[in-house]
């Protein structure tokens, strides 16, 4: 299958106080259609600001997309117009967040922050795109959706809200969802059922679904490949499967080994992601050797000296270590 | 951002006072404040040294322009007296008004305040009752009532100042009040034993202070501005000369002669901007979130 | 709890703090040093025995106070302030002949400041360093430092010797024929200098406040959301952020409408308005009390109805208070 979306060597810098961040630090992604890429990480890793640089919603100043391209079907969306990336939002690729409480203009109804999305991206009346609302709403499981878009945010819970959201990202039929740790602020039980929402619209709209999230159970459960991110880089791509199972980076296997029972309880009780010995370093003062090698209990005089490049090991599978070889052997 | 902005939180966190200071004297409207706060005090407390001409004096011909006579290096008023001597020793009687009516409105407004939101309830319904009938009545007219009825002396003038300011203050206080009240220290102090009157005024009221000094300094600016605008109406103290004075007698000569009027409202003004800007500082000293903008 | 009962409630509220202020008022009277009669009459009216006595009467002065107050209140709630000894005249037709031109100056005052103020905060929180943003800040300071009156004469100088463009004094030009519509553009006319002077100080405070709230709003989720869905950035600013930054806006202009009034009286006495401040500083050279407690009742009263119409506002662009009780 041909990738819809392709990213080529991005970065972004942010200006800070401290000096210059570098937030994303070439990194290198492509989605498939219909596929579910899933993206993990640690909190500040940079997957919300991959996110945006898609979405061209770095927060600029301060941020900035600095190097890179980011193609759509071979479209340059860096170099793209803002009128083109109005176009591109919402109608070809849409995002849900992290903050379902907050996400939502407290001032307007839920159906016609909805509708705007349509009218937005549609050439289709106010009466149609309010009908449009209100199947979405109905689509995304809400009870009484004729009743619920006439309500402001404040009258609805969290769960509810993140389906709003979903209902207002999926309204224009995108070919790509971005979404952002859509559960992490909700209840358990709500979680499980956001997740289920999204993995049946998926199935049924085809549409292609970048996932981030902290819940490796999660991505067991729905990713097709899997992207693992530190400190501003992709450090390991490839097939769930092979990310859970073989994993090559030495900070993936942290991270999976951190993660208890993934086979045996995969939707039950979903762990979350946790933390390996260290810290994160400041993206401020990153040296010029690999990023993790502070933490690196394989590294060796090179992970100090050089960056090491993301590398295939196999088709469909990379990392970015120098000592795979040796860390897989042990 | 969240990694950078903590380690500087660290640094700046030693203590909030001295943090405060040091903030203010980066505030530039802080410091401009300051400046001409003194430049103010220095020209009404240091100025009768340098030049010694009696105010109610009448020493040229009336309503002389500027720079007409040297006699007169401001003009004169419509009766014939130095404007320049005049601001000169309008001065401390304007000040002195703004603060003393400063003084009873912040006191009245932090009791109000305090006891509506440290006791709650009945007490603060009833206490909200009266400072809401207060906002309703427009002070300014409230505050004429007041003066007319009783002698314009500049004791009833900083008193009906007063009485019609307070609600802001109250409004403040109770609003910090209801905030602290509940915060773990207050809690601490309770279970402890501490009296109530203890608790309001040794435990919250010192919690409560940043906000109340910058609300303190900005009252005594709007004092000012109130006792001008009686003056300008005639009900200020006819006895003490001040720059309200200059302004009330001057009123009626406005389009005879721009300076009886013009110029002490510009020294008013000057005041009031000092306390303004210094207000400004201190809110931005206190408020490190808001000073990005 | 439904409108009505909210409704009701709002009303009886506002009903109480009108006898609040009628209480005042006669408290005032007698606290005042001097004969209550005395006081009624005026100083300045020089009241003859005979007046007093009458005055005595009407107002039941030989009676135990609470009957005092009982008549005091029945009479004003039925419409009579009482009389003007000075301009020997009923207060309340006094005050009604002269609440028009106040309730002219002080609504468009305050609308231009709103609509302007709201207007140049958006424009400034765009560029929070940019010029607009200074303006709105030095303005604010100063227009928030200066004697309103000295602003007004300020004026008054301008336009009197520098430019001599617009009127400054009276609400309209008596040798000045012409039809009723004449007349109202000449009204308009005279009427924008003593409102640019009122709305000025409150137009920059409020240009402040939008900018303020518009910063804040403008890093809120729900801006990125509307980003997100590919709303434009003029809509995001004057739609999604407005919205939500009128809000403080209205609070605070409902909270100052007593203040507005304050500043009326003064630049009425500048620019020779023939409204309720004039009137009140004229009768307050005369010593005229029922008058001045007329005027300081009545504006009471525009002020409650005022917070009445900014709780409605507030409900209408607020949906969290509407439905929330
Ligand atoms: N406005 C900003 N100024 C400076 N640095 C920023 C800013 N916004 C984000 N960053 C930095 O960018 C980095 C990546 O942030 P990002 O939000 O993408 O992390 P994330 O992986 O989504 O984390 P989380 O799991 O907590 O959402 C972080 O280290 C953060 O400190
Ligand atoms: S490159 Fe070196 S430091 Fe980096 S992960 Fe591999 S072994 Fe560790
Ligand atoms: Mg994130």
């Amino acid at each position: 299958m041909a990738a819809i979306l392709s990213i080529k060597d991005l970065v972004v810098d942010f200006k800070t106080r401290a000096g210059n961040a570098r937030v994303l630090n070439e990194i290198s992604l492509e989605l498939e259609s219909g596929e579910i890429l899933g993206i993990v990480g640690e909190s500040g890793c940079g997957k919300s600001m991959t996110a945006l640089s898609i979405m061209g919603l770095v927060p600029s100043p301060p941020g900035k997309i600095t190097n890179g391209s980011i193609s759509l079907d071979g479209e340059d969306l860096v170099q793209a117009s803002t009128a083109r990336m109005r176009q591109v939002r919402g109608g070809i690729i849409s995002m849900i967040f992290q903050e379902p409480m907050t996400s939502l203009n407290p001032v307007f109804r839920v159906g016609d922050q909805i509708a705007e999305c349509v009218l937005l991206h549609e050439d289709i009346s106010k009466a149609d795109a309010w009908a449009r609302a209100v199947e979405m709403l109905t689509k995304v499981g809400i009870p009484e959706p004729e009743i619920r878009a006439r309500a402001y945010p404040h009258e609805l819970s969290g769960g509810m809200r993140q389906r709003v959201m979903i209902a207002m990202a999926l309204s224009c039929r995108p070919r790509i969802l971005i979404a952002d740790e859509p559960t992490t602020a909700l209840d358990v039980t709500v979680q499980a059922q956001i997740f289920d929402l999204l993995n049946d619209l998926q199935r049924e709209t085809g549409t292609a679904i970048i996932m981030i999230t902290h819940d490796m159970g999660a991505i067991a459960e729905l990713a097709d490949r899997v992207a693992v991110m530190y400190a501003g880089h992709i450090i390991e791509s490839g097939k769930t499967e092979d990310i859970l199972t073989n994993p090559q980076h030495p900070y993936t296997r942290g991270l999976i080994a951190c993660v208890p029972h993934l086979e045996e309880n995969p939707t039950e009780d979903r762990p979350y992601l946790s933390e390996i010995k260290g810290v994160v370093p400041s993206l401020t003062e990153l040296g010029k050797g690999c990023a993790f090698a502070p933490r690196c209990p394989y590294k060796t005089p090179i992970c100090e000296e050089e960056r090491p490049h993301i590398e295939a090991v196999d088709k469909t599978h990379s990392v970015a270590c120098y000592n795979v070889k040796y860390v897989v052997a042990v | 951002m969240a990694v950078i902005e903590s380690s500087q939180d660290i640094v700046q966190s030693q203590s909030p006072w001295r943090e405060a200071a040091r903030a203010f004297r980066q505030s530039w409207a802080g410091m401009l404040g300051i400046f001409i706060l003194i430049l103010v005090i220095l020209f009404t407390f240091v100025g009768p040294f340098f030049y010694p001409v009696d105010p109610f004096e009448i020493i040229w011909a009336p309503l002389t322009p500027p720079g007409a006579t040297e006699r007169a290096p401001l003009g004169t008023d419509y009766l014939g007296r130095d404007i320049l001597a005049g601001l000169i020793h309008g001065g401390p009687a304007t000040l002195y008004v703004g603060l003393v009516a400063g003084i009873i409105t912040i006191t009245i407004g932090i009791l109000v305040g305090a006891f509506a939101g440290f006791y709650r309830g009945m007490v603060d319904e009833f206490l909200m009752r009266i400072t809401e009938f207060f906002q309703v009545l427009p002070a300014l007219l409230f505050a004429m009532v007041l003066v007319t009825l009783f002698t314009p002396t500049i004791y009833v003038v900083s008193l009906a100042i007063g009485i019609v300011s307070w609600p802001t203050t109250a409004r403040l206080t109770r609003a910090e009040f209801l905030r602290i009240r509940n915060l773990e220290y207050v809690n601490a102090a309770r279970s402890i034993g501490a009296k109530n009157r203890r608790i309001i005024w040794r435990v919250i009221l010192p919690n409560a202070l940043a906000p109340l000094i910058v609300a303190a300094t900005l009252t005594v600016g709007i004092a000012i501005l109130f006792e001008a605008g009686l003056s300008f109406l005639g009900l200020g103290d006819p006895n003490m000369f001040s720059w309200g004075l200059m302004i009330g007698a001057g009123r009626e000569y406005i389009l005879d002669g721009w300076w009886v009027v013009t110029l002490p409202g510009f020294m008013i003004f000057l005041t009031v901007l000092g306390f303004s800007l210094v207000g400004d500082g201190l809110n931005d000293a206190f408020n490190p979130k808001l000073r990005e903008r | 709890m439904t409108m009505t009962l909210m409704v009701a409630r709002r009303l009886l509220h506002a009903f109480l703090l009108i006898l609040a202020v009628l209480v005042l008022n006669f408290l005032l009277i007698h606290i005042a040093p001097g004969d209550p009669a005395d006081v009624i009459a005026g100083e300045m009216g020089g009241a003859t025995e005979e007046m007093l006595a009458d005055i005595r009467k009407t107002y039941g002065l030989d009676k135990p106070v609470y009957v005092q107050l009982g008549v005091y209140l029945t009479r004003a709630l039925q419409g009579d302030l009482g009389q003007s000894f000075f301009y020997n005249a009923p207060v309340l037709d006094l005050v009604a002949g002269r609440a028009g031109p106040t309730i002219l100056l002080v609504a468009t005052a305050l609308l231009f400041a709103v609509f302007v103020g709201t207007m140049l905060g958006v424009l400034a929180s765009h560029k929070p360093k940019g010029i607009v943003s200074g303006l709105v800040t030095v303005v604010s300071v100063i227009g928030y430092s200066a004697p309103i009156f000295w602003t007004g004469m300020m004026l008054v100088i301008l336009f009197a010797w520098v430019y001599p463009i617009f009127p400054i004094a009276n609400m309209y030009d008596i040798t000045r024929g012409g039809g009723f519509f004449d007349r109202v553009v000449d009204i308009l006319y005279h009427l924008v200098l003593p409102a640019l002077t009122l709305g000025i100080v409150y137009l920059a405070q409020y240009a402040r406040l939008t900018r303020a709230s518009m910063l804040e709003i403008l890093g809120s989720d729900y801006i990125r959301t509307a980003r997100a869905k590919g709303v434009a950035e003029v809509k995001v600013y004057g739609h999604h952020a407005l919205r939500n930054a009128i809000l403080p806006v209205v609070t605070i202009a409902g909270l100052q409408f007593g203040s507005i009034i304050s500043g009326a009286v003064l630049v009425e006495t500048v620019f020779s308005w023939p409204g309720l401040g004039t009137l009140a500083f004229e009768s307050i050279l005369a010593r005229d009390y029922p008058t001045i407690l007329g005027i300081l009742f009545f504006s009471s009263l525009l002020v409650i109805a005022a917070n009445l119409i900014t709780d409605l506002v507030y409900r209408l662009v607020d949906p969290r208070i509407r439905t929330g009780g």
